[in-house]
């Protein structure tokens, strides 16, 4: 298996599902478990409300995402040109937020790093971020079927 | 989205059916912030049964309104038996301030019962 796809779309909230349910209908391919495709889910939509919310702090720009699955394990790159991250270590600290708005949680990076094999952030300030998560997708060895 | 409000046995309950994500929780804590000043209850139920996803900014929308509930005097507690819902609630400590029962009445009843 190794198979490729991208998506581009405008940073607007109205997008989020579409994102994450597009990740999840690609990802099938790799027979994941139902708990595979939560987990992809989540960390996608976390990622993606990241690039809207503090990428581009709800101004205009697009999202791009890559996802890349190979024979167990689908490697999902999410970036945007937005504003960046200056302390990258700091952004992910758990409950930290660099919303004003008290909505936010503070656990966009921590829903990723606990639900995903993988993950690495890039951020250049004034360039955009880069989000790439890994999962494991373990199949069914042929003995099992 | 679709949100319904309804009261049970002086208990605020906002059942929720769809997603809750960040495109979602505004129209959720707007409409649950609106409830709670119209309606003379103090205990307010977040319903999750048919809630299908959740993502952190689900975990916001719940945070926010305990605040102003716990500032009026009343509790909250959650309706939840989804395991994918269940995990970001361990994961980011609410349940050491809220409760999450498995049904509506379970959630009911532990509002109701004296606070010891």
């Amino acid at each position: 298996m190794n198979n490729n796809m991208k998506l581009e779309f405008l940073a607007i909230s109205d997008n989020e599902k579409f994102a994450r349910t597009a990740v999840a209908a690609f990802i099938t391919q790799l027979n994941p478990t139902l708990d595979d495709i939560e987990d992809v889910k989540a960390a996608v939509s976390e990622a993606v409300t990241n690039s809207i919310i503090h990428g581009y702090k709800n101004i205009s720009g697009n999202v791009y995402i890559t996802c890349t699955l190979r024979e167990s394990e689908a490697e999902i790159v999410i970036s945007d040109k937005g504003c960046g991250i200056e302390n990258i270590e700091l952004a992910r600290t758990p409950l930290y937020t660099g919303s004003k708005d008290s909505e936010r949680s503070g656990l966009g990076f921590t829903v990723m790093e606990t639900f995903m094999d993988a993950i690495t952030v890039e951020s250049v300030p004034d360039k955009g971020t880069t989000v790439t998560l890994v999962k494991k997708i373990n199949s069914p060895s042929p003995s099992s079927l | 989205m679709d949100i319904t409000i309804s009261i049970k046995k002086n208990v605020l309950v906002v059942s929720l059916s769809g997603e809750l994500d960040h495109h979602t929780a505004k129209k959720v804590k707007d409409i649950t912030e609106e409830a709670i000043k119209n309606k003379s209850v103090t205990n307010l139920v977040f319903d999750f049964t048919n809630l299908t996803f959740m993502d952190s900014s689900g975990i916001g929308v719940v945070v926010g309104r305990y605040k102003l509930i716990d500032s009026l005097g009343g509790r909250v507690a959650i309706v939840n038996s989804s395991a994918s819902i269940d995990r970001l609630f361990t994961m980011s400590g609410i349940k050491k301030i809220i409760a999450v029962r498995p049904t509506l009445s379970g959630a009911i009843n532990y509002l109701q019962e004296e606070i010891s």
